[in-house]
């Protein structure tokens, strides 16, 4: 209770004290140092109109500059330096200690793995869920029950997907239900459909689509050399997606699966971080159709229309007509998750703490930080994601210049 | 849309029946840690929780009442009547049961079994039995009955006692719910207040470098706030803040503000020029348009941002971990206090769901209550 009141008073405080600001050193302004009259009023007015916008600005840009600017050059700082040496200048040391432990490129490998699947699913399925509510009568309840998720913390969001992870021993009745679903597979007809056929399914049309976007980027023409070496990263990326996904594929098919045996999901090294993945893909997913829906109710009828008169099926409409006049709304979605995801801490802290080999950066960082007490590699690690944010910073600082033109 | 292409009837049935799958399948996780939560420590280890919203089967031992206290004579043989329910104080309906461990489903509901000698008893459906023998057979402890019952689903409000209402659990959440709220309050209010006048100058006034500062909001909308947290931290332990709840609400205002400025100047860019002119050509100040006309305009991006502030503050673990909570685990929060379950917890469901739901319902109601002006500014301040 003595909390509450303090938090009440910090209200009142805080909120009194902004605007007390904002008043008075507006009356200051106006009635002290540039009084519209005198000899020089019109002087006095303009340059109180020159000083009144950083009067405005002023808290907000302090607060900004110290809790966001400052912070990240000290972090670079601290990155180049030493805790226990007292905060000596070490150059790289942080850097090198860094990438010589197998835990960091762990969660660099495994914040890749995040960074293709979560964007990925989460845009996939909003899609599918904003086109399909878009044409029926209770398409908006169902959109609400979809994006309600946004509103769960991960953190409970964690303790919802534990409870289907659950596992208990093998005598005894299951209470999560991955494992009650688990335990009705045989190895029969069954399970060869929906644990072979359907996955492999998945990643092959996970393949194809890669290999149709690719070759889109691939037929663009033009001679500059950004294009061409545009042409070539995405040729490349295109081809080792494609070829995991192949290959991922005949794992899938050649594996023996252990059925009838519980499993403890989370667990399994390498998959666990799917089962993580599916957390944060059932949250974003929301965000993602309601974003996309509004995109796609902005497309001109006229468009859809014409396609349809000219024969398109369904398929053809959504796909050749629609998803290219929203692409621009489907890169912002895939990059606004893209920024969760390197930030993502909360699930994995709760459900395996980056055991198991699913630790990612923001763990990892904050491992560094609080538990080995090793601020240098810590800050390091900070820097590291500060550096895979910025293409994106960049990106957006650019379009909202263009915009702002 | 569907009515220029002709009649699909049969496509719009599957939309309905994938939306259908889509939803359900979404709301499969929820429902579930939902339901756990209103079930008994018990209900949860032995089943999952799917089977308690049907009826359940369960294997259940029953045993008849005192002989020696309840047996009338009838004639030469002694009766003990009653309901096995009743005397259990459970509820349900008897499938099939048996008198013997080895052999549980040996009868019907109705049938009677006989026993040695002429020891028999009768078990209808509804629990009432009538055991009857001799004198000596309907004597010492009473017949065991080892039936298969079905029972209504049974929900309990114990869990939530326990975790809200209960002062000496020491496990409680009552004081993690009032830290969280006492963080999330001002956290939400101060930076609207700091946002919307520097949103006003951003949008609507004149000065040199304002497009460069508007430039460098977006760029901070997606610095990552790991990169804050040690120098901040470090900051607030040298000036005397230490961890506690004031660290705690300047860091969510540093954060959030970059949102907030981005989200309220886009809104008031667009508010009508000609409100604004006529404004300031009858001699308002900028202060008092600001106050006057802007901050009521605006009150839907104002709501929009309030919204998103207060589910990130509630909802958030890292930064009350790094700036609130201390040693001492006084100022813990929800989300906080949840992983620390998680750990200690992991295997009693029913502690861990009422928890996690607890933290979760106001969340939602908000969400569900103000759902509006959540996908408003969603569209709006979707660069973040």
């Amino acid at each position: 209770m003595n909390a509450a009141l303090l938090g009440l008073i910090t209200v009142v405080i805080g909120v009194g004290g902004c605007l007390g600001y904002f008043y008075f050193s507006n009356l200051f302004l106006d009635r002290v140092l540039f009084p519209p009259k005198g000899p020089n009023a019109g002087r006095n007015i303009n340059r109180a109109n020159q000083i009144r916008p950083w009067l405005f600005l002023a808290p907000a840009v302090f607060a900004l500059g110290l809790y966001l600017g400052y912070p990240v050059l000290e972090t670079l700082r601290l990155s180049l330096t030493d805790r226990s040496q007292d905060g000596a200048f070490v150059g790289l040391a942080n850097y090198n200690q860094m990438l010589s432990e197998p835990k960091f490129w762990e969660a660099m490998g495994n914040n890749m793995l995040w960074l293709i699947v979560v964007p990925a699913g989460s845009t996939a399925f909003g899609l599918l869920a904003a086109q399909l509510t878009d044409r029926i009568s209770w398409g908006s309840l169902a959109k609400s029950l979809i994006f309600m998720p946004m509103a769960i913390s991960f953190v409970g969001a964690s303790v919802i997907f534990k409870l289907i992870y659950d596992t208990r021993p093998e005598d005894k009745e299951q209470i999560g239900i991955l494992n009650a679903l688990w335990l009705k597979f045989d190895g029969g007809i069954g399970s060869a459909l929906f644990l072979k056929a359907l996955p492999g399914l998945i990643l092959l049309s996970f393949a194809a689509l890669t290999g149709y976007v690719a070759w889109l980027i691939l037929r663009r023409t033009g001679a500059s050399a950004w294009l061409w070496l545009g042409k070539a990263i995405s040729g490349v990326f295109a081809a080792w997606m494609i070829l995991m996904a192949l290959r991922a594929t005949f794992n899938i098919f050649t594996a023996q699966l252990p059925y009838g045996d519980p499993q403890t999901w989370l667990t399994l090294p390498f998959y666990n971080n799917f089962f993580l993945m599916v957390v944060l893909i059932w949250i974003q997913t929301g965000f993602a159709m309601v974003i996309l829906s509004a995109a796609l109710r902005g497309i001109p009828e006229e468009t859809v229309e014409a396609a349809i008169v000219d024969g398109a099926n369904p398929l053809q409409v959504f796909f050749r007509i629609k998803v290219p006049q929203i692409m621009s709304t489907i890169v912002v979605v895939w990059t606004t998750i893209t920024l969760v995801v390197l930030k993502v801490f909360d699930i994995v802290f709760a459900m395996t703490n980056g055991q198991w080999q699913t630790q990612v950066l923001a763990n990892y960082m904050f491992d560094k930080l609080f538990r080995a007490n090793d601020w240098g590699v810590g800050s390091a690690a900070a820097i590291v994601i500060m550096l895979l944010v910025s293409p994106i910073l960049v990106w957006n600082v650019y379009n909202a210049r263009k915009e702002m033109r | 849309m569907s009515n220029i292409a002709g009649s699909r009837s049969s496509l719009t049935w599957a939309v309905h029946l994938s939306v259908l799958a889509l939803v359900l399948l979404w709301l499969f996780p929820t429902v579930g840690l939902f339901v756990s939560s209103f079930r008994t420590a018990d209900q949860i280890a032995t089943s999952g929780w799917w089977a308690s919203l049907g009826s359940a089967k369960q294997n259940v031992v029953f045993r008849a009442a005192d002989p020696d206290d309840n047996r009338v004579a009838e004639g030469d043989i002694f009766v003990v009547e009653g309901n096995l329910f009743e005397e259990a104080g459970r509820t349900g309906t008897i499938g099939v049961w048996g008198t013997s461990s080895r052999a549980i489903d040996a009868y019907v509901a109705g049938e009677t079994a006989e026993m040695k000698g002429t020891e028999q008893i009768t078990v209808a459906a509804d629990g009432a039995y009538r055991w009857t023998g001799s004198g000596e057979e309907i004597a010492g402890r009473g017949q065991r009955v080892f039936a298969t019952i079905t029972s209504p689903p049974e929900f309990t409000l114990e869990n939530y006692d326990s975790m809200l209402l209960d002062p000496s659990n020491s496990e409680g959440m009552a004081k993690a719910f009032f830290n969280t709220l006492t963080v999330t309050i001002p956290a939400t209010i101060i930076p609207i207040v700091i946002a919307a006048f520097a949103a006003y100058a951003l949008a609507w006034m004149q000065f040199p470098g304002r497009a460069l500062l508007i430039a460098l909001v977006v760029g901070l909308l997606v610095v990552p706030l790991q990169l804050a947290l040690i120098p901040l931290l470090k900051l607030h332990l040298g000036i005397g803040i230490g961890k506690g709840y004031l660290g705690v609400w300047l860091a969510h205002t540093g954060f959030g503000l970059p949102l907030a400025i981005y989200l309220l100047r886009n809104y008031m860019v667009g508010l009508p020029k000609d409100i604004i002119e006529n404004a300031k050509v009858d001699g308002a100040s900028d202060f008092l348009i600001f106050t006057r006309i802007i901050l009521p305009l605006s009150f839907p991006a104002l709501a929009s941002f309030a919204i998103f502030q207060f589910l990130w503050t509630w909802n958030d673990l890292l930064v009350a971990k790094v700036f609130l909570i201390d040693a001492t685990g006084q100022t813990t929060v929800m989300t906080n206090r949840i992983t620390e379950l998680l750990g200690t917890r992991g295997g009693n469901w029913e502690i861990l769901a009422t928890a996690a739901f607890v933290s979760i319902a106001v969340p939602l109601v908000v969400f569900f209550a103000l759902q509006r002006y959540l996908v408003r500014g969603l569209l709006a301040g979707s660069v973040k």
